[in-house]
């Protein structure tokens, strides 16, 4: 049953030619919906383009319906899949940063990797600012590993936090997805008089 | 380059979520882990760092933990990754006839203000992709779609920060009144 061992399947070099073949399909894509571009992705946070939304939402939605069935038909084992722990407060205000520095920025990390893949001089900006930010981080964590390592929840998942039946939540985060599908295209016509460019 | 180039030549968005939804699931099922980014960006550097600081890369325990005595921060699923999306981001840039030196900019500011902007909102990134451990690949698209609760945590505070802060910088990328 999935997920496998790659490195006893396949060996070192294998795991890492699919690692790289991953990565090439996830570039390639990010690039191809317009994610190279931070006029595209900052257009998000003004309505203009809800480019980000659907593109997230939807590979959302479709990942986490595929990785449902295939558990409930037996062939993925979910236990056995990683699921990001849970380190609330950290996630939070890191998030909250993060979102600060998109908008200023115009990228977050992966679709900065495409925009300099293509030659994008503010992306290799913020890719530059990136790996300061990361280095930073390494050289400050002593002073904040108190609150950096404060509120660990574990692997926590929402049909836990809310009490509910996995196959309930998967059916709402569907639901919310469709809800801010049509709510942020309700702004959108409001402010802007049309829906997104195309 | 004008707007009108533009749109013609990107996919439609809820397709380009589709096909990134089906390769986050072939991940799940066959890594067993999801995407991501920042971490690899993150490797990368300490891997320079350690070149030209080593006993200070071991005197940190976080530090060390990825790149202290032998240990190469490079040999790991997500570096691999990151080179990847580097070159899938070429390829298709390259098909398109993407690939050329500029700058993306919003109509009110220059380049230079733009380059600015731009480095100081990846400083920002970095820093809050390590605190939260994640980014928005690898926290807020595949923790999100395995339902992990810090992962829907992060996604709505990313959001929450763009948009709190996008009114008051609009002149970075809105077009004039």
């Amino acid at each position: 049953m999935a997920p496998f061992d790659l490195t006893a399947t396949l060996g070192v070099t294998g795991s890492y030619l699919v690692y790289l073949g991953i990565g090439f399909g996830f570039g390639f894509i990010l690039e191809s919906s317009g994610f190279g571009d931070s006029r595209k992705l900052a257009a998000q946070f003004y309505f203009r383009e809800l480019r980000v939304l659907k593109v997230m939402f939807t590979a959302i939605v479709v990942a986490m319906l595929l990785v449902f069935w295939a558990s409930a038909l037996g062939l993925l084992d979910y236990a056995d899949i990683m699921v990001k722990e849970t380190w609330l407060w950290p996630g939070i205000v890191g998030g909250l940063i993060m979102g600060v520095g998109f908008i200023l920025g115009g990228y977050c990390p992966g679709t900065s990797l495409v925009s300099v893949a293509t030659l994008k001089v503010d992306g290799m900006f913020f890719l530059l600012g990136h790996v300061v930010g990361v280095l930073a981080f390494g050289e400050t964590v002593g002073y904040i590993n108190e609150f950096w390592n404060s509120s660990y929840m574990g692997r926590f998942i929402l049909p836990e936090l809310f009490g509910l039946d996995i196959g309930v939540v998967v059916f709402l985060v569907v639901c919310l997805a469709l809800a801010m599908f049509l709510g942020f295209g309700w702004i959108q016509r409001l402010i802007y008089g049309r829906g997104d460019p195309e | 380059m004008n707007e009108l180039s533009d749109k013609i030549k990107y996919w439609n968005p809820y397709i380009g979520g589709a096909l990134l939804g089906v390769l986050l699931f072939l991940s799940f099922f066959i890594t067993g882990h999801g995407l991501g980014a920042s971490g690899g960006v993150n490797r990368i550097a300490v891997a320079v760092q350690d070149m030209v600081v080593p006993e200070h890369v071991d005197k940190s325990p976080y530090l060390a933990a990825m790149a202290g005595g032998d240990v190469d921060p490079l040999r790991h699923w997500i570096v691999l990754e990151v080179v990847g999306v580097m070159i899938g981001g070429f390829a298709s840039g390259l098909l398109r006839n993407r690939v050329r030196l500029q700058t993306y900019h919003g109509p009110q500011i220059t380049p230079r203000t733009r380059w600015a902007f731009a480095f100081a909102g990846g400083i920002l990134m970095g820093y809050g992709a390590r605190l939260a451990r994640g980014c928005t690949s690898g926290q807020a698209l595949s923790g999100g779609a395995v339902l992990s609760v810090g992962s829907w945590a992060f996604m709505f505070a990313v959001f929450a920060g763009g948009y709190a802060l996008a009114w008051f910088v609009r002149r970075l990328w809105q077009p004039g009144e």
